[in-house]
């Protein structure tokens, strides 16, 4: 059995007949597939193997169609439901076809992740709203990473890690090896007969995030992985690959300030923004923060946040709202006063009053109801907060920074529903992708929790299958 | 981890281990494995108290390790399993003292082993210097009111010094009143080891990394097991001596040899069970400081158990006295030194458990 011990250098003396290049989770479903359809798989894998597994590693559940109850879900979630959620948030920005068929297709997916060593819970606390649509992974994404990686060693793939690939090698419309470099070692040839392109996004290259989005994105934190720098989709583009998705405009959410510049995960989001104020740097609001529910609103916050001075914000809330939302990684900044407040987190102490004092006596009296839209809104303020819209007078006084984290970014391969990757000459003999690479096909915009897995999920196994398809 | 706990006192394994379940708390993936962090979901911030109950409440499975996003190298630095282990270590330090005594053989394999060597000494010296004149089986060598003069203080006392340990612990950790449904929610918990289960009878992380296995689990259920019928062989005897004037020795078709013999058996196997996976397992996902002694507190255990069933089949013959004498002379080290072993984390953690139950139910 070949497993991980395998040196690097003998890595291209084998013609394999499928390498993978990623190790997420679109990786591991198709490196597993064609390994169980009888193929020599070799996964190159970019992270070192505490850090395998791109995004994946922070995912937690897997948004499935299901007719009726299966695994842990609940009710039946159907596919005109389902696809009417991905509308909502993608503006119409999706590719019906592509969409409705991973829809359809991940009700089947939900059983073969059990059956290769995925286990599923109950809805996590805080979550309950996710229980019917949302199958979440026992241990979260990296025990799912886990359990594929194990699956996979098991049937016999090759796994190596520190696999920086720097080049797909194509002759027409054929691939014939990839160019890689082994934990800093020379640059190799590898030959593989075909390959399933897996390996994210290019959110971690800060430089092309700039590019695209403009100077603000070096402000930017990154929330997942940074080894998604995006080398093997700038090599396919360059090699005349048909894109999608468009290449100015990552998904970012409003997170907290002091997370890590990379892999700050799940921990540091922040769900105080509703029950709060949010001033920019100057001490001025600048966007309604009672808008929606949280769960509808917290993606376009990055947004905002990135658009103000410093790509920071400052969420204030009072000691009445202190318990609302799930706790936060860090502590959040205390002080008696208001203005005191202000001083602490940087700003100017008596503009962070004056702006309170605006907001609260623009407050009306009504029943507030935290986990519903409940109507209490300011009169006369402008921008107005439509919900939630509490006086902020009753000490301690909290306050977080906000800056804009960034989840993904939305410029991928163009695929067809067999996962195979184009050219603007037409399709490739010999190569698919999966995953991130290729999700903005169906996410042109927004997000939806845990459609990420379901794309990478459905793609990767018909990638893997297609690519073992043409070996035999 | 990058903090050597080791050589930290108790506010700093407390600030520790609170630094790295505020990151727990805000992250929750863990929440399907154990107790813990259902637990933890109760609040926001955590006295010394709430760390000392959690503390108690893991069982090391590891599966929280093993699927942390947080782990070195990530600057978050996550190893809960050893921050856990780290604070009931010097919980049971603390709350049954007197703590040098409990940190020597909690931490000192060596001294461990050396001291069932001593026991072993006494009990010969013992038999030389009073064997009976009459007297049958044991009591040939030893009479039944040396052996009660000897077993009864040493096993008293330090279950004395344990329930001091425990209203210590029930007092910190601020538990509710106990009620019958406590108990038996607690007590059904030990009987399957369900903290041992990884939250859906898959197993734990412990001797194949981030594969699950019940290898642990089912040798700890033998341990637990064994050690309950041995102990129950021992109750039955006793009361058929005073209740019943029924004495030793008894045949393998009584009562105390049904219970013991079986028992004995387990205990053998789960301790060497136990050892072995203990070699297997990842040290640094522990108390890396007390790994020597609960490694010879396992091979007492085992070694007990083992001389007890030696002494049996020994039996008629002249092996039986030196047999008696180290047999007895490990069970008094086991006894005498049990509120300083890792033999407290029964106790501990049944009392978590029940902890656990009152404060879910208030809650």
């Amino acid at each position: 059995m070949a497993n991980v011990k395998d040196t690097a250098s003998h890595l291209g003396e084998t013609l394999w007949d499928v390498i993978v290049v990623g190790g997420g989770n679109a990786a591991l479903c198709a490196a597993i597939t064609a390994a169980e359809a009888g193929a020599r798989v070799l996964i190159l894998e970019g992270a070192p193997k505490a850090y395998r597994g791109g995004n994946s590693r922070h995912t937690r559940n897997f948004r499935c169609m299901h007719r009726g109850p299966l695994s842990v879900l609940t009710g039946s979630y159907e596919e005109d439901e389902y696809f009417h959620d991905l509308m909502l948030v993608t503006k119409g920005k999706t590719d019906e076809g592509l969409a409705r068929f991973a829809i359809r297709s991940s009700e089947e997916c939900l059983p073969w992740m059990e059956a290769h060593g995925v286990r599923f819970q109950p809805s996590l606390s805080g979550t309950l709203s996710l229980s019917r649509t949302n199958a979440f992974f026992l241990g979260g994404g990296k025990a799912l990473v886990n359990a594929y990686y194990n699956t996979a060693t098991d049937l016999g793939v090759t796994i190596v890690y520190e696999a920086q690939v720097k080049h797909v090698h194509l002759e027409g419309d054929r691939f014939t090896h990839v160019e890689v470099s082994v934990a800093g070692a020379p640059q190799q040839s590898i030959r593989g007969r075909s390959v399933v392109l897996s390996s994210g996004g290019f959110q971690s290259d800060i430089e092309w995030l700039t590019r695209a989005w403009g100077p603000a994105a070096a402000n930017f934190l990154i929330r997942g992985t940074p080894y998604n720098r995006g080398v093997v989709l700038r090599d396919m583009l360059d090699q005349d690959c048909e894109s999608v998705g468009d290449p100015t405009q990552c998904h970012a959410v409003a997170i907290d300030g002091r997370a890590p510049k990379f892999d700050g995960g799940i921990v540091t989001r922040l769900d105080c923004v509703p029950f709060s104020i949010v001033v920019n740097r100057d001490g001025d609001r600048f966007y309604n923060e009672g808008e929606d529910v949280w769960p509808k609103r917290y993606a376009i916050w990055g947004r905002l946040v990135a658009a103000q001075p410093g790509q920071e914000g400052f969420s204030i809330i009072d000691s009445k709202s202190i318990d609302l939302f799930m706790p936060s990684v860090f502590p959040p900044v205390k002080a008696d006063t208001v203005e005191e407040l202000g001083v602490k987190l940087g700003l100017d102490g008596a503009k962070l009053k004056q702006t309170v004092e605006t907001f609260n006596a623009a407050c009306r009296p009504g029943e507030f109801r935290p986990m519903e839209l409940d109507g209490v809104a300011t009169e006369g303020l402008t921008p107005a907060k439509t919900n939630w819209a509490r006086p902020i007078d009753k000490p301690p006084y909290y306050g977080y920074q906000l800056r804009p984290g960034v989840t993904f970014t939305y410029l991928g391969l163009k695929v067809s529903q067999d996962a195979r990757v184009h050219t603007l000459r037409g399709p490739l003999a010999n190569v698919w992708a999966a995953g991130e690479i290729m999700a903005g096909s169906i996410l042109g915009q927004g997000y939806l929790a845990g459609f990420g897995m379901t794309i990478g999920t459905v793609f990767g196994r018909i990638a893997g299958r297609e690519a073992a398809s043409r070996v035999s | 981890m990058s903090l050597n706990l080791a050589t930290l006192d108790t506010a700093s394994l407390a600030e520790e281990a609170r630094r790295q379940i505020e990151i727990c708390n805000a992250c929750r993936y863990c929440e399907g494995f154990c107790s813990v962090f259902p637990a933890m979901t109760r609040q926001k911030s955590f006295a010394d108290g709430d760390l000392t109950h959690l503390a108690n409440l893991c069982h090391n499975c590891r599966g929280c390790y093993y699927s942390c996003q947080y782990t070195e190298p990530h600057e978050f630095d996550l190893n809960l399993p050893a921050a856990l282990a780290e604070v009931r270590q010097d919980s049971w330090e603390r709350f049954v003292g007197p703590a040098p005594v409990a940190r020597t053989f909690q931490q000192n394999g060596m001294v461990l082993m050396l001291s069932m060597v001593a026991g072993i000494g006494v009990l010969f010296w013992l038999i030389a210097s009073l064997r009976p004149t009459s007297g049958e089986g044991f009591y040939a060598f030893l009479s039944h009111n040396a052996m009660v003069a000897l077993f009864a203080p040493a096993f008293l006392l330090p279950l004395a010094a344990v329930a001091v340990g425990l209203v210590r612990y029930w007092r910190e950790v601020g538990a509710g009143r106990l009620a019958i449904r406590h108990v038996v929610g607690a007590c059904a918990q030990v009987a399957n080891m369900r903290n041992l289960g990884g939250g859906q009878g898959q197993g734990c992380n412990f001797e194949v990394e981030d594969r699950y296995s019940n290898a642990r689990r089912y040798f700890h259920q033998a341990v637990m097991y064994g050690f309950l019928l041995c102990f129950a062989a021992t109750s039955v005897a006793t009361i058929l001596h005073y209740v019943f004037g029924w004495q030793a020795p008894y045949g393998l078709l009584t009562p105390p040899k049904l219970l013991g013999v079986p028992g004995g058996i387990l205990l053998v196997v789960g301790t060497i069970g136990l050892a072995w996976l203990k070699t297997k397992a990842d040290k640094k996902l522990g108390a890396v400081r007390a790994w020597g002694g609960e490694m010879a507190f396992i091979a007492l255990l085992g070694f007990v158990a083992a001389s007890g069933l030696a002494l049996y089949a020994a039996t008629g013959s002249h092996l039986v006295s030196p047999m008696l004498a180290v047999h007895l002379g490990a069970v008094l080290t086991f006894f005498l030194l049990l509120p300083y072993t890792k033999m407290v984390h029964g106790f501990f953690r049944l009392a978590a458990l029940l902890a656990e139950e009152t404060k879910k139910k208030t809650a």
